[in-house]
This record gives structure tokens, sequence and C-alpha cells, in this order.
């Protein structure tokens, strides 16, 4: 596979969600509920951290551009960047984003397309990360009244972050509507079983200006690089 | 709490019994119990969980094991700090996947522990009120990347020079662990020293951050081979009983014999000026160690004692209600929520 | 009170085909899909499995330890049930 040939904003786009996913999730560690998720939160951050160093080692390197591009430049869904929140908000957007990587994915491992080797492998760690939040929106859903509210909370705050997943990329040949349809079903579904509604409201930001993948972020994304940058940037030319 | 007790008394009313005075089914008393016990341990054989044991040996090891299991997850945190900044994408890659080795070897030593009777609810308990303890190493805060390394290097080859041995401890669930957790261990330390040795041989300031966080962690890993054997209150009893296999100090003495050399080919010196080589006995000879500052970290006057409970009871706290919601949703959906709880046995 | 200890599981692992599975240890989980899934996490992150049961551990019966002679100790004195018990003469080979 000549791994070159990657069309680059596509490479970009995905590499970025899962770096800036993978960073997120280790946050978590330390932090978890139950010592059981601290192991189960790692590997789907290791899965994610793997993917990225792929993807983004296909456009260059992988440190100069994790580390010094500045924030504009930075192509992942605004999604992937909220902060953790509580469990819940974290489950909700694990939910919302392993569903649409895993529909993607599985799309592209399918085709002929020059994604087709790299998503054969990710497509088998997103269906479990898939699984993952799905397992736990329903326990959520479906729990106690308190968790029961939290999840619901959660699904309603990262909700407006769902559309700019189905916006056409340069260099996916995917069909998006077909993406967003099925999308939609599934957490319509799942959201269903764990007694939630599908939330009501907008699926993107009133902004024309655009969303993530034109490089237009959140607040929290700049105090995040500022963390994940820092020390990288304070040693010029270091090696590590 | 259902956890706690059934482990080991469910089932054979005769051997839960926790006073040593049950006899078996012919009556032959303690004695014999203690005789066959006794025997099995000389023979180099494991315990198991539903074997007699003497009550001041389960005591003995639920206390070590679960302080053990302590010391990996409150062990997280001194290196969790630095996921988030970690300076390359390989090192950051390695550092989550140690810190998760650390909760998964923290989740084999609490099921190893919960043979004996206890239960993780228990335990955790016990370590968030203060009545269990964990290695005082973590009390250390990680100020520098650097810091990573030394943990690596130092801190789990100390670990490692104290677990290898008990690979063969007497408790079988105690030694499986331990196998499995040495096992995988074994890149820890070496992901330690190939990170200061990057940083040693780097430019000048990340050499002197090795150097910095050598320099700190020297002391604080010397005193994790607990104090000196005239002074060990456990260590003759664990070592009759072959819970413990080295003294405190043998132990310590083979670790600096190792470390000299590796420290040389690091490019990085201890801090040590009594360090020299004693031909005569074989082994390095160091200077004194400041046990004042082992017992007040002990005591909780380290520089981190409070930060790490303090985070651990909050995660636990905060995640209380996640752990409820699961339960009930399993009760509403099997109908038996529980249904694994009351162990009547355990392998 | 809060019921907030899940209960415990027993894990065994079939480390490849051909061979059975094998009591890797136990964890905590509220539930069957989420015992597996912990146990996959916990069990099988160096992927040292291809195959895992969870069993509760109060699923288990076990024979208890001063039953143990007259469970185990009649198969003792059965030797011609093991291989070497039989004197082949060397350079006898495939046996």
């Amino acid at each position: 596979m000549t791994t070159t040939a990657l069309p680059t904003a596509a490479a970009l786009a995905l590499g970025d969600d899962a770096l800036v996913l993978s960073h997120r999730l280790g946050e978590w560690a330390g932090h978890a509920p139950v010592l059981e998720e601290e192991v189960a939160l790692a590997n789907i951050a290791l899965d994610l951290l793997g993917q990225a160093r792929v993807l983004l080692s296909t456009v260059g390197d992988e440190d100069e551009l994790a580390y010094l591009r500045e924030e504009r430049a930075f192509r992942n869904l605004q999604l992937v960047e909220q902060p953790n929140g509580d469990f819940a908000h974290t489950i909700a957007r694990q939910l919302y984003f392993s569903t649409y990587q895993h529909l993607l994915y599985a799309r592209l491992a399918g085709g002929d397309g020059p994604f087709a080797g790299l998503a054969a492998k990710a497509v088998k760690e997103v269906a479990y990360h898939r699984d993952h939040a799905e397992q736990w929106t329903l326990r959520l859903g479906d729990g106690t009244e308190l968790s029961h509210e939290r999840m619901r909370r959660a699904c309603d705050a990262l909700w407006r972050f769902t559309g700019e997943m189905f916006r056409p990329v340069e260099g996916l040949d995917v069909d998006s509507e077909a993406l967003e349809r099925d999308w939609l079903e599934s957490i319509g579904e799942v959201l269903r079983r764990a007694t939630l509604s599908v939330p009501e409201g907008p699926r993107s930001g009133a902004w024309t200006a655009g969303a993530g993948r034109e490089g237009l972020h959140t607040e929290p994304f700049g105090r995040m690089l500022a963390e994940m940058q820092h020390l990288h940037r304070s040693h010029p030319g270091a090696s590590w | 709490m259902a956890t706690a007790a059934a482990h080991q008394t469910a089932g054979t009313p005769a051997y839960g019994a926790q006073d040593g005075t049950a006899g078996p089914a012919g009556d032959t008393g303690t004695d014999a119990y203690q005789r066959a016990f006794d025997a099995a341990v000389a023979a180099d054989e494991r315990i198991e969980p539903r074997d007699w044991m003497p009550d001041a040996y389960r005591a003995t090891l639920v206390r070590q094991i679960a302080q053990h299991a302590h010391s990996e997850i409150i062990g997280m945190q001194p290196e969790a700090n630095w996921i988030t900044r970690a300076p390359s994408l390989r090192r950051k890659a390695i550092l989550m996947a140690k810190v998760q080795d650390e909760a998964g070897h923290g989740l084999y030593l609490y099921s190893a522990a919960e043979t004996l009777g206890t239960s993780r609810e228990e335990l955790l308990d016990k370590l968030h009120s203060g009545r269990q303890k964990y290695s005082s190493i973590f009390n250390y805060p990680t100020l520098t990347w650097a810091d990573v390394g030394a943990i690596g290097w130092l801190v789990d080859g100390a670990a490692i020079t104290n677990q290898v041995p008990l690979c063969r401890c007497s408790y079988g669930p105690y030694a499986r662990a331990m196998v499995r957790v040495c096992k995988e261990e074994s890149f820890h330390q070496r992901q330690g020293y190939e990170l200061l040795l990057a940083l040693s041989r780097g430019t000048p300031e990340q050499h002197a951050m090795a150097q910095d966080a050598v320099n700190r962690w020297w002391w604080p890993s010397l005193m994790m081979f607990g104090p000196p054997d005239d002074e060990s209150a456990h260590s003759a009893q664990s070592m009759a009983w072959k819970i413990k296999r080295h003294s405190n100090d043998e132990l310590r003495r083979r670790f600096v014999d190792i470390c000299v050399p590796q420290a040389e080919s690091l490019g990085l010196t201890l801090p040590d000026p009594d360090l020299k080589w004693n031909e005569e006995r074989g082994h390095h000879d160091f200077g004194p160690i400041d046990w004042t500052e082992f017992r007040e970290v002990l005591k909780g006057n380290g520089p981190c004692n409070e930060q790490r409970i303090s985070q651990r009871r909050q995660a636990h706290d905060e995640g209380a209600w996640v752990r409820e919601a699961a339960a009930a949703h399993a009760a509403k959906h099997t109908g038996a929520g529980r249904s694994g709880g009351t162990g009547a046995t355990r392998s | 009170m809060t019921n907030t200890d899940w209960p415990l599981w027993e894990v065994f692992v079939r480390s490849r085909r051909g061979l059975s599975h094998t009591h890797a240890g136990s964890l905590h989980a509220p539930d069957a899909e989420l015992a597996l899934r912990n146990a996959r996490d916990l069990y099988t992150r160096r992927g040292e499995g291809v195959s895992i049961w969870v069993v509760p551990s109060s699923a288990i019966t076990a024979s208890s330890p001063d039953e143990k002679d007259p469970f185990f100790e009649p198969a003792a004195d059965k030797p011609y049930r093991h291989p070497t018990f039989y004197e082949i003469p060397d350079g006898v080979q495939h046996l």
C-alpha cells in the first residue's frame, strides 16, 4: 500500500479526529468511575492514537503535525474536542463519534479507494468503540433516575456538534447523505432502547464561517492544544 | 458487603471459621491443619484460597496484597500527570499503555486479595480512609517530563526487584498475579531507561532535566525496599511463611549494584558521594538513607500524600452514580444484578 | 444502601485454538455483557486470547479441601494411566 497516495485533506481530517479524541480520553487516566473503565477508556484512546499516527504520517511528520500546527490548522470535528464533562458526556461523545466513524470506515474498507487498507484495520477497533458506547448509553439511560437525566443532558448538549460529520470532505469518497441516514437510524435505535429520546434542535452551529473541518474550533480546544504542545514547543528541534 | 464475607465462608462453614479453632470433620483439631499448612509451605507448595491457613498468614497477605494493589492505582497518578503533555506521539502511546497496565495490575491484585475473603469495595474504603497504605514513593511529585523516565528506570526497577521473588510466593493467587504483572512490566523499566537516554544524549537542557530527575528519585527509590532488616516489623515472619523470599537490605543491595553501571551507560550520576565498589564485600557501599524522611512521608507528610488520596477519593465518589446506574440496569434486565456476588469458591 | 459494588466474575480465556479455556482471574461487572467486555480489555490486551468465558463466581461449586484426598487420591495409585509408566527401548520413535 503506497500510503503517500492518500488525499491530504481527508487524511488530516480523519487523523485529527483520532488524535484529538484520543487526547481527551487520555485525560480520564486516574479519574474513571471504576477501575475496569480505566482500562477500557485507555484501550480506546490507544486505538485512536494508533490510527492518528498512521494517518498523520501519510501527510508528513506526525510530531510536527501534532505539536507545531496552530489551532486554525487542525481539521478535526468540533465534537471530538469537546471537554470530557461527566462520564455521561464522554459516553455521548463516544456514541455520536464512534457510530459515525464505524459507519464511515466500514464504507471505506468496503470500497477500493485510497483509505481501504487503513480502514479495514481500523474498522475492527472502531466496532468495539461503538459497542462500548452503546452498552454504556443503555446502562446510563436506563439505569437510575439520576443517570437517565445526566445522559439526557449530555446527548442534548452535544447534539449541535453532530451535523458537521456529514459535510463532504475532499478526497473522502462516500455518500454523505446515506451515511447520515444510517447514523440517524442507529442513534435513534440506541437512544430508544436506552429510554432516551432523540434530541431536538439544530445539529450545527449558526455560524457561516464553518466548523472544525475548516479550522474553526471551540474555545476549549485552544487550551487543550496549549497543554498538549507546550513541552514539545519549549524545546525546539529536540528529539524525545 | 455480600461479596466480602462470602468468599471463603460460603458452602463450607468449617473452613470459613476465622478464629482458627474449627476442626475438620474427623476433628483432629487445629494442630493437624497447622501441621499440614507448615508442611505445604516447607515443601514449597502453594497455599490455595480454600486451604486452611493461620489467621495471621491471611491477615498479612490481605495487608500486603492490598497495599500492593493500592500502590498500582495510586501510582497511576504521577505518570498520568504527563499523558496530556507527552512530547511525542510515540511517547504518549507508551505512557498511556503503561498507565493502563497499572490499572490492570491493580485489578489483578485486588482479585488476588478477594480470594482471602475481603472485597475490593472494602479495600478501597480502607485506602480512602487512610487505614491501608500504598507505597510511599508515589507521594513524590512528577515535576518534569524526565520524572516519567526516572520512575520507569528507578521506581519500576526497584518494584521489579521486589516483585520477581513474589512470583514464587507461597500464596497461589498472589504468585499467579505477580507472574502476570512481572511479564507485563518488563517494558515499563525499559521505556523509562530509553526515555532518560534520549534526554541525556539530547540538548543540554534535556540532559539537565534528566539529571535533576535522577537526583530527586534516587533516594526515595532506595527507600522502597522498606526499613533496614533489624527494624522491619514483619520481615522475619513473612520470610518464614515464604511470602517474602529475601530481606529488605538484600534486595536494596542488589538494586544498587544493578543501577550503578546502568547510570554510567546513561551518562548520568547518582546523587551519593559515598557510592563506591567494595571489593571485599562484592557489593557497592552507599551513603546513609534518610529514614526520618521515610517515616515522615509514611506518616502523611510527603509532598503529595493529601493530593493523591483526594484525587482517588474524588474519582471514586464522582463515579458512584455510574456504578449505581449499571447495577440498577442489571437488576432491571437480568433480574439478577448481583448474581455474581456470593462466590462460593475461587481457584 | 447504595448499590455500587458490582458482583464478581471468573474469567476463562482460550489462549489459542486447540487449547481449552483456562482460568485467568476475576473481575467486577454489573452484568454478563460488561463482564465479557471488561475481560477482553483486562485479560487480552496483549492479544492473549481468542475466546473468553465469564462465569458469576457464585455459580461455581468446588470440592472442599478436606475432601481433597478422597476426591483425588484414587487417581494417584493408577500410574498406568500415565505414559511415563511404560518403559520403551531407546530409539523407538513416534510413540
